[in-house]
């Protein structure tokens, strides 16, 4: 093994990746505030009213990207998941763990203001449509994998038995994304799309991108919080935290 | 089986027989304990039977509802039915010499999943006709709804195993088992539920059973993998 790989491997160890996370939470922690600043500052104060909507499609700056990371993030812990099996990795398990909170958090965010967007906008606070009734299921596919983990007490075995959920459950995110052509009901379709020119003013769009960006930032930021203290809770016995928490107090 | 054909079997280690091994083993077992199977059966009826008794007897409403109801009720069973393929071979250690045997577990567990659909499954499939008459479906729509039930059910036991092993041992294990599979039986609800549909709306009702068709090609080699890591994880 070359000494390229030793030092790209160092980092899957807990004990070296603490303190690397630890270094790395204020550069995302800290242009997840000012991003979200200003997207919250171009979306709704800068943006103009939309000429069909009103102010109520400004909920799109929240909803929009939160629907992304609901999604995104899922796909992220299949990928960890798929590592933590294949390679028997204790810090991915550590990480899928870390990322389900924020996951579920995005899925309900988006549930919560895509309701409260289709009052004034179809008339009603829920539609039984497909893209709202996959991204329920994503939110019950999220509860699952938590509810298996705190079912588990091993906490390497829910590692790995939550990886298997995972991955089946992954199965579930193209069926998410693809179930407006499938399934053509009276959710709209895609507004975004990269191969169509956009149908939207360009502030708007932008607005977005920078919630967009905010919200990763924030996602990462907060999962390295918690992977932090899932490696203090589960390294606690050893000798290095021993010796960390010795020299905090 | 006595001593000469265990040895038989066990000198040719393939795959297939690995899967024939454990369906005669698991079948024996279903047809020994009729009355579990019947009552997996009468469940399925009853709760079938609820809904006329819930939403009123008008023969239009039923008729609308009959294959969600229908589909909804097979889905129960199925869950109901989920915890009786791996819990008492894990119970008794059964489990653990499986997983050791010369065949390749997944395939032993496919077996095992192939028998628990023919004792649960198959039966619920063969009952529905007579239910969806009491729910006033026509010839082609029944036809329609059964067939989608034969492609179906045997995907709900697949995906539904990897859900009983994931929770073997496991505190909460009815409730948790709900919440896991579940969510990952809605596809096929919605196909299956979609193929009358479809019959309904005057179009062909063969593109939704493809997709469960499909549905079940993909379980059939999937399922028994993601299993048999589930199994293995849950004897660790």
């Amino acid at each position: 093994m070359s000494t390229g790989s030793l030092r790209w491997f160092k980092y899957a160890s807990p004990a070296s990746f603490f303190p690397l996370a630890g270094k790395l939470v204020p550069w995302f922690a800290v242009p997840a505030a000012l991003l979200a600043a200003a997207g919250l500052y171009l979306g709704l104060v800068v943006a103009p009213t939309d000429a069909q909507q009103g102010d109520a499609y400004r909920i799109i700056f929240i909803h929009v990207p939160a629907a992304w990371m609901s999604m995104f993030i899922y796909v992220v812990m299949a990928f960890w998941s798929a590592i933590a099996l294949s390679f028997n990795a204790r810090l991915s398990g550590m990480m899928a763990q870390a990322l389900a909170p924020t996951g579920a958090l995005f899925t309900f965010i988006a549930l919560w203001t895509g309701s409260l967007w289709g009052r004034p906008a179809w008339g009603t606070y829920w539609a039984w449509d497909a893209r709202m009734t996959s991204e329920l299921i994503l939110l019950f596919l999220y509860f699952g994998y938590l509810a298996l983990r705190g079912a588990i007490a091993d906490a390497r075995r829910a590692d790995r038995a939550g990886a298997v959920l995972v991955l089946v459950g992954v199965v579930n995110i193209p069926i998410i994304y693809f179930s407006v052509k499938w399934w053509n009901t009276l959710h709209q379709g895609a507004t975004v799309s990269l191969t169509a020119a956009p149908k939207m003013a360009a502030i708007m769009l932008s607005a977005m991108l920078i919630m967009t960006f905010a919200t990763w930032f924030y996602a990462i930021a907060i999962t390295l919080v918690r992977v932090r203290a899932i490696i203090l809770e589960r390294e606690g016995k050893s000798g290095w935290a021993g010796e960390l928490a010795g020299a905090v107090q | 089986m006595n001593e000469a054909t265990l040895q038989a079997s066990l000198a040719d280690d393939s795959a297939w027989s690995g899967v024939a091994w454990a369906l005669a083993r698991d079948l024996k077992l279903a047809l020994r304990s009729k009355a579990e199977l019947g009552v997996q059966l009468l469940f399925y009826v009853i709760v079938v039977s609820l809904f006329p008794l819930g939403v009123g007897p008008e023969p239009g409403i039923l008729r609308t509802l009959g294959p969600g109801v229908l589909w909804v009720a097979a889905l129960l069973a199925s869950l109901l039915a989920l915890p009786r393929l791996f819990a008492a071979d894990f119970a008794d250690g059964t489990l653990e010499q499986i997983a050791l045997a010369p065949y390749p577990l997944p395939a032993l567990i496919a077996g095992k999943i192939l028998a628990h659909w023919l004792a649960t499954g198959a039966p619920l499939v063969a009952l529905s006709p007579l239910l969806a008459m009491q729910f006033g479906l026509g010839g082609e729509e029944t036809t329609i709804l059964a067939v989608g039930l034969l492609l179906g059910t045997p995907t709900l036991s697949l995906l539904g195993a990897i859900g009983a092993a994931l929770t073997l041992g496991v505190r909460t294990g009815g409730a948790l088992l709900a919440l896991l599979i579940l969510p990952l039986y809605v596809p096929i609800l919605i196909f299956g539920a979609g193929a009358v549909e479809a019959l309904r709306a005057g179009l062909a009702s063969g593109g939704e059973l493809s997709i469960l068709a499909a549905a079940l090609l993909a379980a059939v080699v999937g399922a028994p993998l993601a299993c048999a890591a589930a199994v293995r994880i849950a004897l660790d």
